[in-house]
């Protein structure tokens, strides 16, 4: 195992795929950006990377890059962020449907407008449906373990997919975290060389992105469906295997203090940090409280969800985003939509809180039980959403 | 060259909808989009070969006495060949015609 160090996050995400001795990496290095895609040039600069570096004039050229370069056997990587991923966004439903295992790491803020770089879920939760895998972090050293992860699965046969790797903005991304590196021995044992499933090459001259039309485009999309439901097993098998080298086990649903609890939080991202502070505090005044950390996002985890939530009764879902005149939030929305088959489905009661970078304290998430519970005797309408903390 | 499954399953396909056979455009029929047919004047005819250089699908091909005409299986009856044909021997009609 390698050294534990006090590094800025977004600088061990660089250096994490350096480690995965990435090929390509295309970027547009500027605002919404993080200290990724900088130190990264970095590295490349001072040749401690043996890489091509492309500073491309837009954040959809930095993904068509991003597929070029894949398409020829490179393993690559692109970063983004907010607006960057809005105007990448057609480019990342043609990597899914290519099935180009592509590593992207999603620095998550909000999307305008108000302008904003502050941090939330919207960027992501616009991209929801374009066919990558796509998982959450919490911490640091989360981060710099996914990182060379999502190579490993991307890169599966059986895979071949883009991962998607989200990191909250600032909150992740520019906090000084002790972080335990991984020496690069275990990185190479851990990664092996990329052999991509179809490649782009004279030799052989195959069509990528043909058209499909109307009498084959409902079996490509089963197709590319199946693949990313099927994915979920090496998902999880790579974590196994990740967990066995490092000692750290990560999960597609993750559990707080669950045992006999009635009442359970659901988050993704850094929020899992805070509300296990608010869970600590609500079990020392006897409420029966845990926490669900949703991971993986695409391919949503049905089966862990269900089995996580065992017989709570009322689950607390806390969405990052808005879906404007929708039915909850992105998230709140589809566990209620997992859990309808339920025979005795829990209460679910959904704040849309932390947009922007509006802190969410312990005692934040301790008020939202107290007025989940309440909810619950008033028998409120379990359509509606809360914007939790808006001013009037 | 192998023919392509006509109505392939999901199954069938390779990974990412990648074509491995080269080529395979060749079976797609675009004549079918066609509503205007080329009709070549021979007797107008200078066999310069402009159509078949402006031709954007390559659909037209060089008989054996020298003159050119349109593959119908091809073309799409786009009219650039009328339009570029220096002694106007192409007529561009109606496929009702």
């Amino acid at each position: 195992m390698g050294k534990r160090v006090g590094v800025e996050v977004s600088i061990a995400a660089a250096e994490a795929i350096g480690m995965a001795d990435v090929d390509v990496v295309a970027a547009y290095p500027i605002t919404p950006q993080t200290h990724i895609v900088e130190h990264l040039a970095e590295m490349v600069e001072k040749k401690e990377l043996v890489a091509e570096y492309v500073p491309v004039e837009s954040e959809h050229s930095a993904m068509s890059v991003a597929c070029g370069s894949s398409a020829v056997g490179a393993r690559t990587f692109t970063c983004t962020s907010s607006q960057g991923l809005a105007l990448m966004n057609e480019i990342v439903f043609l990597a899914a449907s290519l099935r180009l295992p592509i590593v992207m790491a999603l620095a998550n803020r909000s999307l305008s407008g108000p302008l904003s770089i502050w941090n939330d879920h919207s960027d992501v939760m616009s991209i929801r449906d374009c066919g990558c895998i796509q998982l959450f972090t919490e911490t640091g050293q989360d981060v710099f373990d996914h990182m060379l992860y999502a190579f490993k699965v991307a890169e599966n046969p059986k895979v071949s997919l883009p991962v998607i790797v989200n990191l909250d903005g600032f909150v992740l991304t520019h906090m000084i975290e002790p972080i335990e590196y991984w020496d690069k021995e275990m990185a190479k044992q851990f990664l092996p060389e990329f052999k991509p499933v179809n490649r782009l090459h004279p030799d052989k001259a195959i069509t990528m992105g043909a058209l499909g039309m109307p009498n084959v485009f409902t079996e490509a999309k089963k197709a590319q469906d199946q693949a990313l439901v099927d994915s979920k097993s090496i998902i999880i098998e790579t974590w196994k295997e990740m967990g066995d080298l490092t000692g750290r086990y990560y999960h597609p649903v993750e559990h707080y203090k669950t045992e006999n609890a009635e009442t359970l939080f659901l988050t993704m991202g850094s929020f899992g940090g805070i509300a296990s502070l608010a869970v600590d505090q609500l079990r020392e005044k006897g409420e029966k409280v845990g926490l669900l950390k949703l991971r993986l996002w695409r391919p949503f985890p049905l089966e862990e969800l269900e089995e996580a939530v065992g017989d709570a009764k009322q689950i607390i879902v806390i969405d990052r985003a808005v879906s404007f005149g929708g039915t909850g939030g992105p998230v709140a929305s589809e566990i209620r939509s997992a859990l309808y088959h339920k025979e005795k489905t829990p209460v679910i009661t959904n704040f849309v809180c932390g947009l922007a970078g509006r802190d969410v304290t312990q005692d934040n998430f301790a008020e939202m039980y107290e007025i989940s519970k309440k909810r619950i005797n008033d028998s409120v309408k379990q359509s509606e959403y809360v914007f939790y903390g808006v001013r009037e | 060259m192998t023919e392509m499954i006509k109505d392939p399953g999901w199954k069938d396909l390779e990974v990412g909808f990648t074509i491995s056979q080269s080529g395979s455009a060749r079976q797609y029929r675009t004549g079918d989009w066609r509503s205007l047919r080329p009709i070549v004047e021979k007797s107008k005819c200078i066999k310069c070969g402009i159509c078949y250089i402006f031709c954007p699908d390559m659909s037209i091909v060089k008989t054996e006495d020298g003159y050119f005409e349109a593959d119908l299986y091809y073309c799409k009856g786009c009219g650039i060949c009328a339009f570029e044909c220096f002694t106007g021997c192409i007529a561009m009609v109606t496929e009702e015609e």
